[in-house]
């Protein structure tokens, strides 16, 4: 027992670690390339070695299922905001495999980015990601996941990005993190819904017990809609149906990132969550059922795409997406060993596959050359031309899910965004107005329940419109700044409204982004004026030219996204426990107005300062190299 | 309104696809890497005419920036002397002094603003309808899927002729359709439907903008453009043949925009044509601005502060009457600039020895087929079209397979399966990979092109194969032996033994393997070649007839072929066994030499490798090297043509005592038995192109490696088997990429030529195409007369003469000690151990 108590204390450094270093490794100057990659080295290796040493102690002492709540961040009544970590079989499965594989990468690109110019950055980028894995294996609780889950975010899209002067990077960053983003909502719906289902913030250690699992079968409906949510952000996660076009996207960093990441831990961090919330919905057969369609569907999709593929990258990344549609599976029916077995052998044989892959060219060359069968007779050649066609042109299609994404999710909300008729100088004016007023009617009257519940909505409905229009403006820059920023006004204005609670909360959740806001208009208005215009209608790739200034500017953005750097990242989880269960619309309007925000966000700052530099004063790439 | 008139009828369809062709990037996919002039299309025009031309078209950066040659200024590498003879060269009416202050401290910046694009732009400008974005990812992919060479587990499934009638075929039978919109696919497969009905429905009844839009829309994507267009010229390139035009690529992705367009705007939208203002050609001289004179100002100093420095290194030879005096061994090499340090390293453990340069297929012209190739391998310069066939027999090659390269691991089945059982083992495997790399199938290696215990049929005995004769008659063999020998002036004095040693690289992870191996052997080893020809040599019919032709190789004299890989620094012999006793005893000896210097070269070499010690010993820096040739991990195995500069055409005499830092092809040539010049022809026939184009490759992708260089290889996607993207939908990216460029230095080649000026001249205008590359100043000419060493630079069509500015160079007693002080480029040293033998 006493080892336990020990386990669960050093849980906490298998996070220290990767962060303290994250932090360290932002101190050396860019051209000190071994001390870069020997801190990042070291820690992942003294991470490896510590992670062996607990492991063993942790089978010494029984497998026993370890849960520490470790720090409170804020507590109020009723409501109780911590970070709480976790270990079990899953977690010690994905620990290895993390710190296996990323001090493998490590040493790897040790040689491999010699020289490069985004050498520290793409350290920098290794070990925040690293922290955010880690976090999200180890959580102990919705909250803590959903922390880890925002760091892999933006991780995920400064490593695809990593080659910022060029367009497709760019585009591409920003596709996945909207994908993800996506995913995000699922989360933060779950954590919505979990709280008003069981009344407190819960650990995912107390899921199992009798009285949580109880309310569970009691509340099957709430359930029900619970585990879509993760499903939903589940699927997103590993790149199921529909969303499996983002992770051969995803494949534009230095190659071994795209092994480590897309090939093995990120694109399994789905799988991840299915395992960690088997409590939640294994009780449930409809759930199971759709996982287990979701799964089949992606994986004879995904199979059937990856065969017409003549990029080695692409076919890796589907036929990785169609093993983990197996393994969702796998995990439906229950079979966490095999599921685990299989998470670890896809990530190692994707990884490798993905590291080796430009030596295909060799391999596959010789081959031919020694073995060339001109007349190749393939499964597909005995059946039907019509049906045979069908399949191969659906298979280049990628069965049109990417066209999907866009037609019935992005284009749709562009479409709204463009009418919104919120284009005018004297916006600023009429929305402060509008706001005074919603302010002074929150003061000055008593209006019955119904009524605030009402108006709450049409708040949240004018915060949603700002950040649709912030989302779709092209033309002016602070603009889009000025409205996205906005958006946190009227959400909570609009909870406010809803239910009366202590103004301390407000001021935590609008206290970053006000900050950040008033920052980032300096930031930006900095630009304009020297640079003379400042829009949205192409990638500017200013960071050539304010390198400073877009590191600064993405720390804003994050803040105001409610990245865990502010008090805001706690305000709105804070402000959602004022969103009763049975309002479902409210909270939908405010979650989505939250995702649209974090991309409207990150689209200001990728079209700002990422993307072929507009100057043409030196050598910039071709849009579609 | 007449001239409007002439102009409308101006569209000629094959004439555009022609210029087309022409003007795209031509590199041939992955397996044949060929270098050449990336901005061929623009070499009849003067060297600083023709980049200026292609930066204004294309946006082309084919200088570097004024601030890149400060940081030169800054390291020494531009002399204050070159810089105001260029000044006064291009600023005739200034004050050159002033103009240097202003040159070193006004910031000039260039403007690389391309004309291309400027019609096709107006859907976005307009329309703000981003039509790349909805073209682009699936004409590659289409066309991809068509000429892949063996990635995809399904081959195109359509068996017509043509990419766009397979890709009609598909489109025909299958339920669901490429296109988007019922227009766009009816229009697809209207077979009345030409190049300028597309263009009609794109740009309107505006045909003067049509070869513009052409331009445009290819230029968008120059790496699929250029790749479809030099398939189209080679179709042997592909393995795996497919018929596939310009032509038919346009008209494809045509059909996509107006899809795309219809699909956006139903049928309410307007052609291009009537939102565009009058386009001029895009190939009209630009003009010349104050920039772009500075920045050649620089470039001609860059460029004649390191060559003067070469130049008067050359004069500070020594002339020993006796040349040929080697008593222990002669070695011919490839005239690669890879192969001038080993040559130092050879005659400094043996200075009884000899070494000699010339193109490393060593005049032996054939196609080879290793046993069991279903192919033959062309092993000789990529111009030459050879007639004869040499088969590799009683080899024994195993092949070995490599399980993540396993098909069956992209089907959800056997996928699952391997992935549970061979996914733990290619975690161990990752591992040895990276702790101890190793030689594996996937290895690129130099020795596995021809097996070393095989046998050639060398000799023609009456068997022909198609068109292709096997082996080489008698008479055959001896006209190439001779002309060989006679070309480095090899004709007396031969030592016991006589090596011909090709080269060849090795490396694994690299997609542009071939770009490492022998130049002149078409991008591959050239150990088949060195076998060859010492087989004909040491033939007593072909020593027969060379007799009797004036050259007497005495019968104790053997020949040996080998082939040294680069990258590893190992080098193989062939046929030992043929070797009389005395001559074994010597090779024995010999081959120790061999052994040593390859150690101090691969300590040469590793100055450039931040990751090896200078400072170990040779044998242990070697160890490091070897490793580095296998490692996954590697992205530069060696570092190739990396800082070539120079090409000598000469005795050995004329570089022996220098010390030229690995910049300089090394010919060997005799002016004493060549006074006519004739052999002195097919050398520069050869080397203008071959080294020509290297250098040239090198500097553009040097000068702008976003848009001529294939950019960092750190993200590259290889597609088909025949090209490598950045990510899935990128386009293909032609040229060098970074890792291969970063240290060179951007020079344009000085061709060195140690015979008299009237004799260069009257041979290269023999060959117009040779010719041009002089005559419009692609590569420098420098004539070094034979006997009094004077120099004289070929200007404007004639040879002017030119006394260094140089006065002294540094000197250096011991190579080690200067290779282990210095990482950058080393300047021109004179070895003094070379002045004391």
């Amino acid at each position: 027992m006493l080892m336990k108590t020990e386990l669960e204390f050093y849980m906490q450094f298998f996070l220290w670690l990767p962060l303290v270093s994250y932090i360290l490794s932002l101190i050396p100057k860019k051209s000190h390339e071994k001390t870069i990659s020997w801190g990042t080295f070291t820690s992942v290796l003294l991470h490896l070695a510590f992670a062996l040493v607990f492991l063993i102690i942790w089978g010494i002492d029984g497998f026993q299922n370890l849960s520490h709540r470790e720090w409170v961040l804020y507590q109020t009544e009723g409501y109780m905001f911590y970070i709480d970590f976790f270990f079990d079989r899953t977690t010690a499965t994905f620990l290895i495999l993390g710190s296996f594989l990323t001090s493998l990468v490590t040493v790897y690109s040790r040689y491999y980015l010699h020289r490069e110019s985004g050498y520290k950055r793409f350290f920098n980028t290794l070990l925040l990601f690293f922290f955010g894995y880690n976090l999200v294996i180890f959580s102990g609780n919705l909250e803590t996941l959903f922390t880890g889950w925002e760091v892999l975010g933006i991780s995920s899209f400064l490593l695809i990005a990593f080659y910022r002067d060029r367009y497709l990077p760019v585009k591409n960053a920003l596709k996945v993190f909207s994908i993800y983003r996506l995913g995000d909502i699922g989360i933060i719906l779950a954590m919505w819904l979990s709280h008003h289902m069981f009344h407190e913030n819960t650990a995912f250690i107390d899921w199992s017990s009798e009285h949580l699992q109880h309310l569970l079968h009691e509340h099957e409906g709430t359930a029900i809609i619970l585990s879509v949510f993760l499903v939903i952000a589940a699927a997103a996660k590993s790149a199921q149906l529909p969303f499996s076009s983002w992770l051969p996207r995803a494949m534009e960093g230095p190659t071994p990132s795209s092994a480590i990441f897309y090939g093995s831990l990120s694109v399994h961090m789905g799988a991840f969550i299915l395992l960690r919330t088997y409590d939640i919905w294994g009780h449930l057969l409809s759930i199971k059922i759709l996982i287990i369609l979701l799964g089949l569907a992606t994986c004879f999709v995904a199979t059937g795409i990856a065969r017409v593929q003549t990029s080695v990258k692409s076919q890796i990344a589907y036929s990785s997406v169609a093993q983990i549609g197996i393994i969702f599976c796998e995990i439906a029916l229950g079979w966490n060993t095999l599921a685990l077995i299989h998470i670890a052998g896809n990530a190692f044989l994707r990884s490798y596959q993905l590291l080796t892959s430009p030596s295909v060219v060799t391999y596959l060359m010789k081959d031919m050359f020694y073995n060339f069968n001109p007349k190749k007779n393939n499964i597909e050649g005995r059946v039907s031309k019509k049906l045979e066609y069908t399949f191969y042109v659906l298979g280049t299609r990628e069965f049109t899910i990417n066209m999907f994404l866009y037609s019935y999710l992005w284009n749709p909300m562009k479409w709204v965004g463009r009418r919104i008729p919120l284009k005018s100088k004297s916006l600023l004016a009429i929305t402060t107005l509008l706001f005074i007023a919603g302010v002074i009617l929150l003061v000055g009257t008593n209006l019955s329940e119904s009524a605030n519940h009402l108006i709450s909505m049409i708040l949240g409905i004018i915060g949603l419109i700002s950040v649709f229009a912030a989302f779709t403006e092209r033309e002016n820059t602070l603009r889009s700044w000025l409205l996205v920023c906005s958006n946190h006004f009227w959400v909570a204005l609009a909870v406010t409204f809803n239910e009366h609670y202590s103004w301390e909360h407000n001021i935590i959740y609008l206290s970053g982004v006000v900050v950040s806001m008033a920052i980032g208009y300096f930031l930006l208005n900095g630009i304009k004026k020297k640079e003379g215009k400042l829009d949205l209608n192409n990638f500017y790739g200013l960071g050539y030219d304010y390198s400073k200034r877009a590191f600064a500017f993405l720390f804003c953005a994050l803040a105001v996204s409610g990245f865990p750097i502010t008090p805001t990242f706690i305000g709105e989880d804070l402000i959602f426990s004022h969103i009763h269960e049975d309002q479902i619309v409210l909270s939908l309007i405010v979650s989505i107005s939250l995702i649209i925000d974090g991309l409207a966000l990150v689209r200001i700052y990728a079209r700002t300062f990422m993307g072929p530099h507009y100057k043409k004063n030196h050598e910039v790439a071709d849009r579609a190299s | 309104m007449n001239n409007a008139k002439v102009s409308h009828s101006s569209f000629h369809e094959e004439h555009v696809l022609h210029e087309l062709a022409h003007y795209l990037p031509a590199q041939a996919p992955l397996k044949d890497f060929i270098h050449h002039n990336t901005l061929h299309a623009f070499q009849h025009d003067k060297f600083f005419e023709g980049i200026l031309a292609a930066k204004s078209a294309f946006g082309y950066k084919t200088l570097l920036s004024p601030k890149e040659y400060k940081k030169f200024y800054s390291e020494g590498k531009i002399s204050d002397v070159k810089l105001l003879t260029s000044i006064q060269k291009h600023f005739p009416n200034e004050n050159a002094n002033d103009k240097l202050k202003e040159i070193l401290t006004k910031d000039f910046q260039p403007d690389l603003t391309p004309r291309v694009g400027e019609v096709r732009r107006v859907w976005k400008d307009h329309y703000h309808f981003d039509v790349s974005a909805l073209v682009h990812h699936i004409v590659f992919r289409i066309t991809c899927n068509y000429l892949d060479q063996g990635i995809a587990l399904w081959s195109f499934p359509s068996k017509e002729n043509g990419l766009l009638n397979a890709a009609r075929d598909l489109d025909k039978y299958a339920t669901v359709s490429l296109f988007r919109s019922k227009r766009g696919r009816e229009i697809f497969h209207d077979a009345s439907m030409g190049l300028s009905d597309l263009l009609k429905l794109i740009v309107g009844d505006r045909e003067e903008l049509y070869s513009s839009y052409l331009f445009d829309l290819c230029f968008a994507h120059p790496g699929w453009s250029g790749m479809v267009a030099t398939i189209e010229q080679l179709p042997s390139s592909l393995l795996d043949r497919k018929e596939i035009s310009l032509r038919d690529f346009i008209h494809l992705e045509l059909c996509f925009e107006i899809d795309a367009a219809f699909n956006q705007f139903g049928d309410n939208w307007k052609t291009l044509g009537a939102f565009t203002s009058e386009v001029k050609p895009y190939f009209e001289r630009p003009m010349v601005t104050e920039v772009d004179l500075v920045q050649r100002v620089w470039q001609e100093a860059f460029e004649w502060t390191y060559y003067d420095t070469v130049l008067f290194g050359l004069q500070q030879r020594i002339k020993k009457p006796n040349e040929h005096s080697a008593q222990t061994f002669q070695a011919v090499f490839c005239i690669d600039d890879r192969e001038g340090s080993i040559r130092r390293y050879i005659e400094l453990l043996d200075s009884n020895c000899e070494t000699l340069g010339m193109p490393g297929f060593f005049g032996v012209e054939f196609y080879f087929q290793p046993q069991g190739g279903k192919f033959h391998e062309k092993v000789c310069p990529a111009p030459v079209t050879p007639k004869h066939l040499i088969r590799e027999e009683d080899a024994s090659r195993k092949s070995n397979k490599e399980v993540q390269f396993n098909k069956n691991s992209h089907h959800n089945i056997t996928g699952w399966a391997l992935s549970i059982v061979y996914g733990f083992w290619s975690a161990v495997k990752l591992m040895s990979n990276i702790f101890r790399p190793g030689i594996s199938p996937a290895t690129s290696l130099s020795f596995r092109h021809m097996e070393k215990e095989s046998t050639l049929t060398v000799e023609h005995t009456h068997e022909h194969d198609g068109d292709l004769q096997v082996g080489f008659t008698i008479e055959e063999m001896a006209n190439r032996v001779e002309g060989s020998l006679r070309s480095i002036g090899l004709v007396k004095n031969f030592a016991p033994i006589v090596y011909f040693i090709g080269h060849g690289s090795s490396s694994v992870n690299n997609p542009h393997y071939a770009a490492y191996d022998c130049g002149a052997c078409s991008g591959r080893a050239g150990s088949a070649n060195a076998r060859v020809f010492a087989t004909m040599a040491n033939n007593p019919k072909v020593r027969m007839v060379l007799r009797e032709r004036g050259i007497d190789i005495p019968s104790y004299t053997q020949f040996i072929g080998g082939l040294r890989d680069t990258t590893r620094d190992q080098t193989v012999f062939y046929d030992g066994g043929i070797l009389n006793e005395e001559n074994k005893a010597l090779h024995q000896k010999n081959k120790w030499t061999f052994r040593h210097a390859s150690d101090l070269n691969a300590k040469e070499r590793s100055r450039r490798f931040e990751t090896v010690n200078t400072s170990l010993t040779p044998w242990q820096i070697h160890k490091r090297v070897m490793r580095r040739s296998v490692s996954i991990f590697e992205p530069r195995p060696e570092l190739n043509h990396a800082t070539n500069a120079l090409c000598i055409v000469g005795t050995r005499q004329l570089t022996k005592h220098l010390f030229l830092d690995r910049r300089s092809f090394l010919n060997s040539y005799d002016a004493t038995i060549d006074p006519e010049g004739k052999y002195l022809f097919g050398i520069l026939k050869a080397a203008a192109p071959v080294c020509g184009g290297i250098n040239l490759e090198y500097y553009f992708s040097r000068t702008d490696n976003y848009k001529l260089g294939a950019g960092t290889k750190l993200p590259h996607n290889v597609m088909g088997l025949i090209g490598v993207a950045n990510g899935v939908d990128g386009d293909l990216r032609p040229g060098l990429p970074s890792q291969m460029i970063e240290v060179h230095d951007p020079v344009r080649l000085l061709l060195v030529v140690e015979q008299l000026p009237n004799v260069i001249l009257k041979t290269i205008q023999t060959d117009a195409s040779t010719y041009e590359w002089f005559k419009n100043e692609w590569v420098h000419l420098v004539s070094v007369h034979p006997e009094t060493a004077e120099i004289q630079v070929f200007q404007n069509e004639e040879f002017i003469p030119y006394i260094p500015s140089t006065t002294a160079l540094p000197k250096a007693s011991s190579m080690e000690r200067l290779v282990e002080t210095h990482t950058e480029n080393i300047p021109v040293h004179l070895l003094t151990h070379a002045h004391e033998n």
